[in-house]
């Protein structure tokens, strides 16, 4: 009896101990290759800095997401929020977060480290409600690019990259006629097909009508989205017939096995085929999607600030640090992204992500749809329903019609 | 004594009779609650926003043609799979119990799927069944098909969009997969009750003249009833409510081709924050599981107080 006492005393010492420690709780999804190295690295220099703090890395694992978001959102409801934690820039924690009231404002953070002016107006803008700032982003992917395969390009005789839809159905054709498939898909998890149409639509409504829709400035009864539809429907005549077997791992490896031509992705399949052994510039190509030259199709991730954070004061040091250029640059470069910040070190990377640099700094940024920066997550999931209809089906209209539906659903102009 | 061992049993059950009140019935009830109201965003409930609506959401899914879709492919799941569960299970029950040589070791292969959980089950499967690049560049079973020169018999597997009538054949590899999980679980159970049958009764049979065969669907059968029951409630409620599985295998197909009830409440909840519909599918799930195991409750009480 005395010892079960003895014992019990002991776990209860040990728990309070655990409880008063000066903690801090980082939320993420960043488990797998790449991501989990640059974020144990931004850990070890935040220590550099707060030896005393020690981190606790709740890391949930799965593509995408998914399920941290579902541990996320059970926490957040629950009251019981993590210090800090990851999430896409834009409408997923505005809609989700901000608009309940679940998140503290961050601006003067920003503004009391020197920092409100150093990253891209646009991106500010996707990242603020109602003219406050709601989270520091730390990295930035670019949705719209094409990775292909140099040598199958040099068999089909590309000698440039193309630039508009003919030119790179042309190049999709010659591909298919010579065995390969022409652009690889892998839609096993969905979000693959409506990350394709989304480029599309820009494509073909351009960046300032894009960007309009989700202002509520500009209506989604538009010829361009029906186009994009059709053009969709061309496209899928060129992808491999066991595109919903397949993760878009297994698709951008097609492109690596020289199976496949190209394929379309973010830039974290670039990370993806370095792993796999792939020079850039050497053994692949990038070029962004046709029509969407001067866009900059966004997908950042960004720290937030939840409302009764246990170690609210640990969790400020973490996002002051989080906004600086030697955090940007230390977890960039391995993560395969590029920093958020526009006055990063550029020689730290490789010549693809300088040329991504170099648009961001320059081309209009649009942020994505299924990467939760443009819409609430009720239209993104309905949208990437429809579509994933749409590519069995192959209905323009039917699909244009469920479109309209989904917009009004969600209170953006239809007409 | 008497009263004070009374008292101890009580002290010693009381927290979990509270603790399943709250987190069982006090959820199921929240659950109920959720779905006949209109939360469908995230701060509904937090800005008391939360109308009661009646049967909207209900009415709205039994509408919603991915949803019936999922009740089709529950219905033909269920179906399928406690056959074909059911029959391999007795048959290889029937083997191992002969006592031939190296049953054991068959015994404990056959169980062994059942130390895997339906994930890895679900990824496992899912390359074996994957359909490449049909015809250039099958892969899994569909480039052992053309190896052997029958490129004839290639076909989509899980990723086929072909329906015959409602059945979605895609569901056919799911099906295969699950039934590979489980057989061996169910012969187990048969096995107990081959070898719990005393071997009296089948002496007094074979004295009178029983073929074996007789023997077999005369007498061992019957006696085997109770366990054919428990096998079609246990495999009933987890094929009314499989997620992982489905999920891990095939991404619910496309064209929502492999989809079922569980993956829709999962996305509806956690990936539109459209909780109320969410919680809709949910007590449906319930009721159909209710169905099954409510009469199994119900007779085993029965049997008890006699």
């Amino acid at each position: 009896m005395k010892k079960i006492l003895i014992i019990t005393i002991a776990i209860i010492l040990s728990l309070s101990i655990f409880a008063t420690e000066n903690a801090l709780e980082i939320f993420s999804w960043w488990t797998g290759g790449g991501e989990e190295e640059g974020l144990l690295a931004l850990f070890n220099l935040f220590n550099k800095y707060y030896p005393d703090i020690h981190i606790i890395n709740a890391a949930v694992a799965g593509g995408a997401g998914t399920n941290a978001k579902a541990v996320l959102k059970t926490r957040m409801l629950g009251g019981n929020p993590p210090d800090s934690f990851q999430v896409h820039a834009g409408m997923e924690l505005t809609d989700t977060y901000v608009i309940p009231g679940l998140m503290e404002p961050i601006t003067w953070i920003l503004k009391e480290i020197g920092a409100y002016d150093k990253f891209p107006k646009d991106l500010i803008e996707i990242v603020s409600y109602k003219g406050e700032v709601y989270s520091v982003p730390v990295n930035v992917h670019r949705a719209n690019v094409v990775f292909y395969n140099k040598k199958i390009a040099k068999e089909i005789g590309m000698t440039k990259e193309p630039t508009t839809w003919p030119e790179f159905l042309t190049y999709l054709d010659k591909a298919k006629k010579m065995g390969y498939v022409g652009i690889a898909l892998g839609d096993k998890n969905k979000w693959t097909s409506l990350h394709l149409f989304e480029s599309i639509m820009l494509a073909e409504l351009g960046p300032e009508k894009y960007n309009k829709l989700w202002k509520g400035e500009a209506s989604f009864n538009d010829p361009a989205i029906k186009q994009a539809l059709s053009i969709l429907k061309d496209i899928l005549a060129y992808v491999n017939s066991d595109h919903s077997a397949l993760t878009w791992q297994d698709a951008t490896r097609m492109v690596f096995e020289g199976k496949a031509f190209c394929n379309m992705m973010g830039d974290w399949a670039e990370g993806y085929l370095k792993t796999l052994g792939w020079k850039p510039g050497i053994d692949f190509g990038w070029f962004a999607l046709p029509g969407t030259q001067d866009a900059f199709m966004l997908v950042s991730d960004t720290f937030g600030l939840p409302k009764n954070a246990p170690h609210r004061e640990n969790a400020i040091k973490w996002l002051k640090f989080l906004a600086t250029v030697e955090a940007q640059d230390t977890f960039n470069p391995i993560k395969g992204s590029i920093p958020a910040r526009i006055d990063a070190d550029k020689s730290k990377y490789d010549v693809y992500l300088k040329w991504s640099m170099n648009d961001f700094s320059t081309k209009a940024i649009c942020p994505s749809i299924i990467h939760g920066s443009a819409a609430p997550e009720s239209f993104a999931t309905a949208l990437m329903d429809a579509i994933n209809i749409f590519v069995t089906e192959q209905n323009v209209n039917q699909t244009f019609k469920e479109i309209l539906w989904i917009a009004e659903d969600n209170g953006y102009l239809t007409d | 004594m008497r009263k004070k061992n009374l008292f101890i049993g009580l002290l010693v059950i009381t927290p979990s009779i509270i603790a399943i009140a709250i987190f069982v019935y006090g959820f199921i009830g929240w659950t109920v609650r959720t779905s006949f109201s209109n939360w469908n965003s995230f701060s509904a409930l937090l800005r008391g926003q939360y109308k009661f609506v009646g049967l909207r959401n209900y009415i709205r899914l039994f509408q919603d043609s991915r949803f019936q879709t999922d009740l089709w492919n529950t219905f033909f799941f269920t179906l399928l799979f406690l056959l074909g569960t059911i029959a391999l299970g007795i048959i290889m029950a029937i083997l191992v119990d002969k006592g031939l040589k190296g049953s054991r070791f068959f015994q404990n292969l056959f169980l062994f799927p059942m130390a895997i959980s339906f994930v890895v089950t679900g990824t496992v499967w899912s390359w074996i069944f994957a359909p490449g690049n049909i015809p250039q560049n099958p892969q899994g079973l569909n480039l052992l098909l053309s190896k052997l020169g029958l490129e004839k018999l290639m076909w989509g597997w899980y990723t086929s969009t072909h329906s015959i009538g409602k059945f979605n054949v895609a569901l056919i590899p799911v099906i295969i997969a699950a039934i590979w999980q489980l057989s061996g679980y169910t012969m187990a159970m048969y096995l107990a009750g081959l070898r719990g049958i005393s071997e009296d009764i089948i002496e007094a049979a074979r004295v009178d003249g029983a073929s074996e065969w007789k023997i077999f669907w005369k007498i061992k059968m019957p006696l085997l009833t109770p366990i054919t029951l428990s096998a079609m409630i246990i495999l009933g409620h987890i094929s009314l409510k499989i997620f992982d599985l489905v999920f891990s295998m095939t991404g619910s197909g496309p064209n929502f081709v492999t989809d079922v009830p569980a993956i829709y409440m999962f996305e509806l909840t956690f990936r539109s924050n459209r909780y109320a519909m969410g919680s809709a599918i949910a007590i449906i799930m319930l009721c159909f599981v209710a169905v099954v195991i409510i009469p199994y409750l119900a007779t085993n009480l029965r049997g008890e107080r006699r």
